[in-house]
């Protein structure tokens, strides 16, 4: 039996159900399509990062992008509370990228430089801080600590929260999660999308392919085109303790909870979601050289995920040509870009069409020298 | 993580409870013996300095937390308790020092 929606968006991450949420915003019913617990999911491991600072060198309209999602992370944030009674802890109190030796903060000061430069008149807020000034920021931080570069934009959101709260936004404007349901096949005829599952097909006007890792396989089908591959990343957290952190750095952050996370690792070639030791080990020792005091804190867990990457890091947000109601939707930071999927790239969505700026996201950039995800 | 339910009626072990000697049942948890001994809280909660207690008794909520034997922050229901160990439950009394 075929079932119908306005929408079949294919994942349920955080890319496709904050587009799923955003779609049913728009007075859509859509219907979200999420393999299960088998999946290798991004967005169950990741840093929680709402990150700005250092996006989009040489790529000024990913620059404004992740912008955009910062400025409408509030709303998202207060939108999911109000509808869900679920606080994502979001927090927008800037964020540091702290450097440990004068060439990390050479580096730093000339790409954040590089970062304004390109923004023109929209301008880009930052300042490089010497340790004196960070230290006011940051009482903890320890003697090895050079400096850093802060900026006003960023900040973080527990991303398992956020991934209820757009799950249950979705549910309480009368859209559909269906979990354990891995599309096998995807086809369109006469304007209409069948996607098959093994709880039967789902039928709709209109596709969103956010399948993370799981796109590559299925976007021919409906003539997208998503070569992702996946980048491991690892990560720790420690027990609770009482507030440290008053904002997140790109390597450290604090839960609500009082939990340290330490991330930040890229492994490329990797396809399994094993963590080991000798990046822990890294991980480790970068935190405790940036915070002293952690060194006398207890892990609790370490754990790895698979980013989902793009040949050249940026998303790919595409309209398909042979079949116009199929919208690709991938990114490497889907925790940072929720409030822009749910607030505005669902709006396209239901318009049916991509606004003229976002061809440089087309995936048509790649040519034909794509590196396939493996 | 799972063994089979100790024997009340058997052999018992000591062991020492913010200074007191609780006797529990050879094989049972060290959370099973702060329950038993009455010790609860256990902790507080560092950040909402919330009281706390042994809660899921399956290694998953880390509320459990205690000193055993010197060692700060030890998942309670997830060590069998042993004669002669030295269990603390008096919460962190501090926050961690700002340098
Ligand atoms: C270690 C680590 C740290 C990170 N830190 C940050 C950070 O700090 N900030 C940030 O913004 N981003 C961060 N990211 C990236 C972020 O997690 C991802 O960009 C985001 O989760 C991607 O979401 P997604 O929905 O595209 O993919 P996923 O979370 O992988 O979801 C894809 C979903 O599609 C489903 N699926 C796959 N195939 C099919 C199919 N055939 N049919 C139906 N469903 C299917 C899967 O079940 C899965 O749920 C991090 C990632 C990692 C790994
Ligand atoms: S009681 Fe839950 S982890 Fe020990």
């Amino acid at each position: 039996m075929a079932m119908n929606a306005d929408a079949i968006v294919v994942g349920g991450g955080l890319v496709g159900s904050a587009i799923g949420y955003g779609l049913a915003c728009e007075g859509l019913r859509p219907v979200v399509l999420d393999e299960g617990d088998v999946a290798l999911r991004a967005s169950r491991g990741n840093f929680g990062l709402v990150w700005v600072q250092s996006k989009g060198l040489g790529n000024p309209p990913y620059q404004r992008w992740s912008r955009t999602s910062s400025e409408l992370w509030p709303e998202l944030a207060e939108r999911l509370r109000t509808e869900t009674g679920i606080g994502v802890g979001h927090h927008r109190p800037g964020g540091v990228c702290v450097c440990l030796t004068d060439e990390e903060f050479g580096a730093r000061e000339q790409m954040m430089h590089a970062m304004r430069s390109q923004m023109g008149e929209d301008g880009f807020d930052y300042r490089m801080l010497d340790r004196g000034e960070l230290k006011e920021l940051l009482p903890g931080i320890g003697p090895a600590v050079v400096g850093g570069s802060w900026s006003p934009y960023d900040g973080h959101a527990n991303p398992l929260y956020t991934l209820r709260a757009l799950h249950a936004g979705l549910a309480a404007r009368g859209g559909r999660y269906v979990p354990e349901a891995k599309v096998q096949t995807l086809s369109a005829a006469s304007g209409i999308f069948t996607a098959a599952t093994a709880h039967g097909r789902f039928q709709a006007p209109r596709l969103v392919l956010a399948a993370g890792l799981g796109s590559a396989a299925l976007a021919a089908q409906v003539g997208l085109h998503i070569p992702v591959f996946p980048v491991r990343g690892q990560i720790i957290v420690t027990e609770r303790i009482a507030p440290l952190l008053r904002m997140p750095t790109l390597i450290l952050r604090q839960t609500d909870e009082g939990s340290v996370m330490i991330g930040e690792s890229r492994e490329e070639g990797r396809n399994d979601d094993q963590s080991g030791i000798e990046v822990v080990h890294r991980l480790a020792a970068r935190a405790v050289a940036t915070f002293p005091l952690l060194a006398g804190v207890r892990m609790v867990r370490t754990w790895a995920a698979l980013r989902v990457m793009s040949p050249d890091g940026y998303p790919i947000y595409e309209q398909s040509e042979s079949c116009p109601g199929a919208f690709a939707a991938t990114c490497h930071s889907g925790v940072t870009l929720a409030a822009a999927h749910a607030l505005r790239y669902a709006k396209y969505v239901a318009q049916g069409s991509l606004p003229e700026e976002f061809q440089v996201f087309h995936s048509r950039r790649f040519g034909s020298d794509v590196r396939l995800a493996s | 993580m799972y063994a089979s339910l100790p024997d009340a009626a058997g052999p018992q072990v000591s062991v020492i409870v913010d200074g007191k000697p609780v006797a529990v049942p050879a094989g049972a948890s060290v959370a099973a013996a702060l329950l038993l001994a009455g010790a609860v809280p256990s902790r507080a909660n560092p950040v909402t300095h919330a009281p706390r207690a042994p809660y899921c008794m399956m290694g998953v909520c880390f509320e459990c937390l205690v000193e055993i034997d010197g060692i700060p922050e030890r998942q309670a229901c997830m060590i069998a308790a042993a004669e002669g160990m030295r269990v603390r439950c008096a919460p962190r009394s501090s926050p961690p020092e700002r340098s």
